[in-house]
């Protein structure tokens, strides 16, 4: 189960979307995001499916690796899709005592469905194309001009924390599935009883987990400092970020996207 | 040839709970430019603690450590002296930084602030030179113990330094990765002219090496070439040490009156002295 979470998990791929410049799709993304949600019917919101799959295929990522993904907010989706379902006015479709399911909340609840499910496709686009170290440049590049009211460090130290992170989730997610192992063999009982007994079983793998992170931290730290990490002060890249004919082409499809969605909008 | 370290009277204490622990016991060494040095030592005597002294992590509590003419101690050096010695530790999984090995190599050069194309030439060629270049573009944790540690060795390459210290870098790697690693450090230590200084309890990684310091308790209580330091069984067997297999079969054959060299090493050799006692 915790193997299935794909945070910071790169596709190899050499598509136009895994050389376009990594700051560029962050703004798309957020832009395309911000889009979806201004979508208001049904017509519009296809235009916008038919977009992410446009992406989807020219990102060249098996779409096995996106379903995979799928797999995990799953009950989001139904929770939502089902939740929505109650709230809709027209005509009544059918009625259990004093809950009645309208034609209007089928529609919604299909659309807020549809609406979760691209945000993550979309997302999920930036996350296979892009490097984990990629995008943690791009954000910080994208808020270095923060530096000019003087969080000049904050912004190295954000960028240098988020790329660690990265790194030790697949580490520390081993590393708790060996504590979960090591517990059980002792006869630690993880998954039966109700929710508060539950929890209470995570105690015996948290504290363990916690002390050998904070463990690890003393080790790292020793090991940057002795590659002359100091602070980010007088660093440089090995990899430049360069605005190319790519970007250029990609941030017209966007454009022509949003025109097209906010046309559907007034038309319908 | 010249000593690129030297340790003067080294001294290193500390307080853990109230109580003061000697980890080195005034130490003098001097380690000599292009050698490939082993220094070996049971758990707790101080090999782990000289090694955060070589490149000024620590600073000793009395005594000097030079390294190519720079004290230690000299904070404006700091960083010149952590380029010129590179440190690899134990763990590879608490070494690396970036989550794309390529990435995680260039972590040294970009804090020394090379230029990105000459950085680029630099983790290409520490790439090349553990064995791992085909692998630039991998996640580290998707690779074996062996294959990190040798882009923990690539992430201090990648710097050019003039000395490789490595803590008990095989210590958590199965038999295959640790020949991996001893076999890339006497190809960097001939091809590269990096000298090593390897420090380790595994007794069959001093075999090829130039000189091996015996450390206890915070002491050095032997030095000399792997050959000498093996005939002295019994005092490595008293600090905890094992000695290679080959030569504990020479040592016992010849305590029970066989004619045997207990200075073969290799287990070709070994085969051959017991071949020549034999007579056959």
């Amino acid at each position: 189960m915790l193997k299935d979470i794909t945070i910071g998990q790169y596709y190899e791929g050499k598509s136009l979307l895994h050389r376009a410049d990594p700051r560029m799709k962050i703004i798309w993304l957020i832009a395309l995001i911000v889009l979806i949600f201004l979508a208001q019917n049904m017509y519009a919101l296809s235009f916008a499916a038919i977009s992410v799959i446009i992406s989807l295929i020219i990102s060249r990522v098996p779409l096995k690796m996106y379903l995979k993904n799928m797999k995990t907010i799953l009950p989001i989706l139904l929770f939502t899709a089902i939740i929505n379902l109650f709230y809709g006015e027209g005509e009544v479709l059918f009625s259990i005592w004093k809950i009645s399911i309208t034609d209007g909340g089928v529609y919604r609840s299909v659309f807020m469905a549809l609406r979760i499910l691209l945000f993550i496709l979309i997302s999920s686009v930036l996350t296979y194309t892009t490097t984990p170290n990629d995008l943690t440049d791009a954000i910080e590049s994208l808020l270095s001009p923060l530096k000019f009211i003087g969080l000049k460090t904050a912004v190295h130290t954000l960028a240098m924390m988020m790329t660690i992170t990265l790194r030790f989730i697949p580490t520390l997610i081993e590393e708790a599935e060996k504590i979960m192992n090591a517990q059980k063999a002792r006869g630690a009982d993880l998954e039966s009883g109700g929710l508060t007994k539950r929890v209470k079983a995570l105690i015996p793998i948290l504290v363990p987990l916690l002390i050998s992170a904070v463990r690890r931290s003393y080790e790292l730290a020793a090991a940057m400092e002795c590659r002359c990490y100091n602070g980010g002060e007088g660093k440089t890249r090995m990899k430049k970020m360069r605005l190319s004919l790519i970007d250029l082409f990609l941030s017209l499809a966007c454009i022509i996207i949003g025109a097209g969605i906010i046309t559907l909008n007034i038309l319908f | 040839m010249d000593n690129i370290i030297e340790i003067k009277n080294a001294t290193y204490s500390y307080t853990d709970e109230g109580i003061s622990h000697i980890a080195l016991n005034n130490i003098s060494l001097s380690i000599k430019k292009g050698s490939f040095t082993v220094i070996l030592g049971h758990n707790g005597s101080g090999k782990s603690t000289l090694a955060k002294l070589l490149n000024g992590l620590n600073t000793p509590s009395s005594g000097d450590i030079i390294v190519d003419g720079m004290n230690t101690r000299d904070e404006e050096k700091e960083l010149e002296i952590k380029r010129k010695v590179g440190l690899v530790f134990q763990n590879p999984d608490n070494q690396l930084i970036a989550s794309i090995v390529e990435e995680d190599v260039a972590f040294g050069p970009e804090n020394l602030g090379l230029e990105p194309q000459k950085i680029r030439e630099c983790v290409d060629e520490a790439l090349k030179s553990v064995g791992m270049y085909e692998f630039r573009k991998s996640t580290p944790h998707k690779l074996s113990g062996g294959q990190k540690q040798r882009i923990a060795i690539a992430g201090i390459i990648a710097m050019s330094p003039d000395v490789l210290v490595l803590d008990e870098p095989t210590a958590m790697l199965d038999p295959k990765g640790r020949a991996e690693i001893i076999s890339t450090l006497h190809f960097l230590n001939k091809e590269k002219n990096i000298t090593v200084v390897l420090i380790t309890h595994y007794m069959e990684e001093a075999e090829n090496a130039d000189r091996v310091i015996v450390m206890n308790d915070g002491e050095i209580i032997n030095d000399g070439k792997p050959e000498d330091i093996f005939q002295n069984v019994k005092q490595l067997k008293e600090v905890g040490l094992d000695v290679p297999q080959t030569t504990e079969l020479l040592y016992a054959l010849k305590q029970i009156g066989f004619k045997v060299n207990t200075k073969a090493l290799s287990i070709e050799d070994t085969a051959k002295e017991i071949a020549k006692a034999l007579k056959l």
